[in-house]
């Protein structure tokens, strides 16, 4: 197996570029709901719950657990080329929120639902970095 | 009862497969070719048609390139696109349009030519993850799921933890279905034999824990549907097909927002649905599920009431889904070994028909239980698009 490449930058929109400027600082914030007093995922300028547009951004703990795991035994597509089997999850925040993410580390075909997890961080080129988790 | 149940019946199908899995054709060409045939079907000409829906077209609006294709001006379009769900959602939006006189007679069509396309090189499946924009770009993307069996394969993940489903019990839906493959001279996989629980297991892993006999095949393939009143179609060629009861759901676009990973807009549409036609799950003779994968016919008979939830391991088990079980299911060989262009909706409704008509030749199934000899009464036509994203669910009857 060759090395892995480049992880794909994700695109950056106006509603997004606090999260990723936080990222250069691997810090993770999610859009919290002044309203309904929670976050949700993924952000948006409104809340999901109640439309309320009194929105900010808090940091999340980065703690969570695997609500649900799938290894891929091919990658989708270049940016993950090398980095076969690797495990894609829905990732359950302990503030409460889901998340798709890669649990990196360790044997792929091993990791399971309710599996405790910590923040990762994966470098992308421009200097942002891709959240990712690993096992406690 | 409401004005909807037995309003409106289909009262023309047709479908287009072949034994290599491609068709020769322009998609437009095929789309004509399958109106035509349901039209026939019917006793109808392309003159009586009032109505159009499509949920495919190459630029921004499907219907309207179809009516322009075919040369007709409705006064009923309907360009809903839904995913694989889009054709039952176009049955259930055509009938409510036909109880209330908005329209006469309606024509629903899809074909399309991902394995042909993709042998020539002309196109083909596009990469949906490389084109995909929005959250997806964003939020799901970067992490390299594979597209769609990844986010299915989640899904199965979490049944699997909260109910302790198993990868065998999955495979025996794929068996199942096989069979009825079997009995089906136009199914793609009717020449390949049986498959065993064990053949299922040992396929390539696609995304953990889904197999590739866990997903479905990837062929040309092109169908069309004809509605009209129940009491114009009590004039023509073949039996109606009344459309007694439909609904139509979704809860999320991409999979990381799905609500609950176990349970689909089916637990929303399949009820609605079932209310409308004044029929429950006992009432089914059978039932056309999507399955785009093993867990999609699982899920949809839990979330429609057939067992319940989380229990739809066990319900499948020994063989109730294949011919001779008591619940039979997809009767073609469904998207698993006849057919799956991609959005494959059009043929549960197509074979749906043909079961309610009794033409289904080796593969016709009776009524159910102990309910007496001859034809079924009651079928189910139940669309998954997306990524367990929308649902929609036809229930369809002679009317007897």
């Amino acid at each position: 197996m060759s090395e892995p490449g480049e992880r794909l930058a994700p695109p950056v929109t106006e509603v997004s570029q606090p999260f990723w400027d936080a990222t250069e600082e691997q810090r993770f914030l999610f859009p919290w709901c002044g309203s309904c007093e929670q976050p949700f995922w993924h952000p948006r300028p409104f809340c999901p719950r109640d439309l309320s547009t009194d929105i900010e951004w808090r940091q999340a703990s980065g703690t969570g657990v695997v609500h649900a795991a799938s290894v891929m035994p091919k990658p989708a597509h270049p940016g993950m080329a090398g980095r076969e089997p690797y495990v894609v999850a829905i990732v359950e925040l302990d503030e409460g929120v889901r998340l798709m993410s890669n649990v990196v580390g360790g044997d792929p075909w091993s990791v399971a639902v309710g599996d405790r997890l910590h923040l990762a961080w994966e470098p992308l080129a421009d200097g942002r970095h891709l959240y990712v988790f690993e096992r406690d | 009862m409401t004005a909807l149940r037995g309003a409106a019946a289909i009262v023309g199908v047709a479908d287009a497969v072949s034994p290599t899995g491609e068709l020769e054709g322009s998609v437009a060409g095929l789309e004509a070719a399958m109106v035509a045939e349901a039209l026939a079907d019917a006793g109808l000409s392309i003159r009586d048609v009032d109505g159009v829906a499509s949920a495919v077209g190459s630029g921004f609006a499907p219907s309207i390139e179809l009516a322009e294709s075919l040369g007709i001006t409705p006064r009923w379009t309907d360009s809903t696109s839904i995913g694989g769900s889009s054709f039952e959602s176009h049955v259930e939006h055509a009938a409510a349009a036909i109880a209330l006189g908005m329209c006469d007679v309606a024509v629903t069509v899809y074909a399309a030519t991902p394995r042909s396309s993709r042998r020539r090189g002309t196109g083909g499946f596009r990469s949906r993850a490389g084109n995909a924009g929005g959250p997806m770009a964003e939020w799901e993307l970067p992490f390299g799921m594979r597209m769609p069996m990844g986010a299915y394969a989640l899904a199965v993940s979490r049944h699997m933890a909260d109910f302790g489903t198993t990868s065998e019990q999955l495979a025996q839906i794929a068996v199942s279905t096989r069979e009825w493959a079997l009995a089906n001279p136009r199914a793609y996989h009717h020449g390949s034999g049986p498959i065993s629980v064990a053949d299922v297991l040992g396929s390539d892993v696609q995304a953990s824990p889904l197999r590739k006999l866990d997903c479905c095949l990837v062929t040309d393939g092109a169908g069309a549907v004809v509605l009209t009143s129940a009491e114009r179609a009590r004039d023509l060629r073949k039996p109606p097909v009344l459309v007694l009861g439909a609904a139509t759901s979704h809860d999320h676009s991409i999979i990381s927002q799905m609500p609950d990973l176990t349970r689909t807009a089916g637990a929303v549409s399949g009820p609605a649905a079932f209310d409308l036609a004044g029929v429950g799950p006992d009432d089914v003779d059978v039932l056309e599920l999507y399955d785009s994968f093993t867990i999609t016919v699982l899920l949809a008979l839990e979330d429609l009431g057939f067992c319940a939830k989380g229990e739809g391991g066990a319900f499948v088990v020994d063989g109730r889904l294949g011919p001779g079980g008591e619940l039979p299911a997809n009767t073609n060989g469904g998207g698993l070994s006849y057919t799956h262009p991609g959005m494959y909706g059009m043929f549960l409704l197509v074979e749906a028909a043909r079961q309610l008509r009794g033409e289904g030749g080796d593969r016709q199934v009776g009524r159910r239980g102990g309910r007496g000899s001859g034809p079924p009464e009651v079928a189910v036509a139940h669309g998954v698009g997306g990524v367990l994203s929308s649902t929609s669910t036809v229930v369809l009857g002679t009317g007897s």
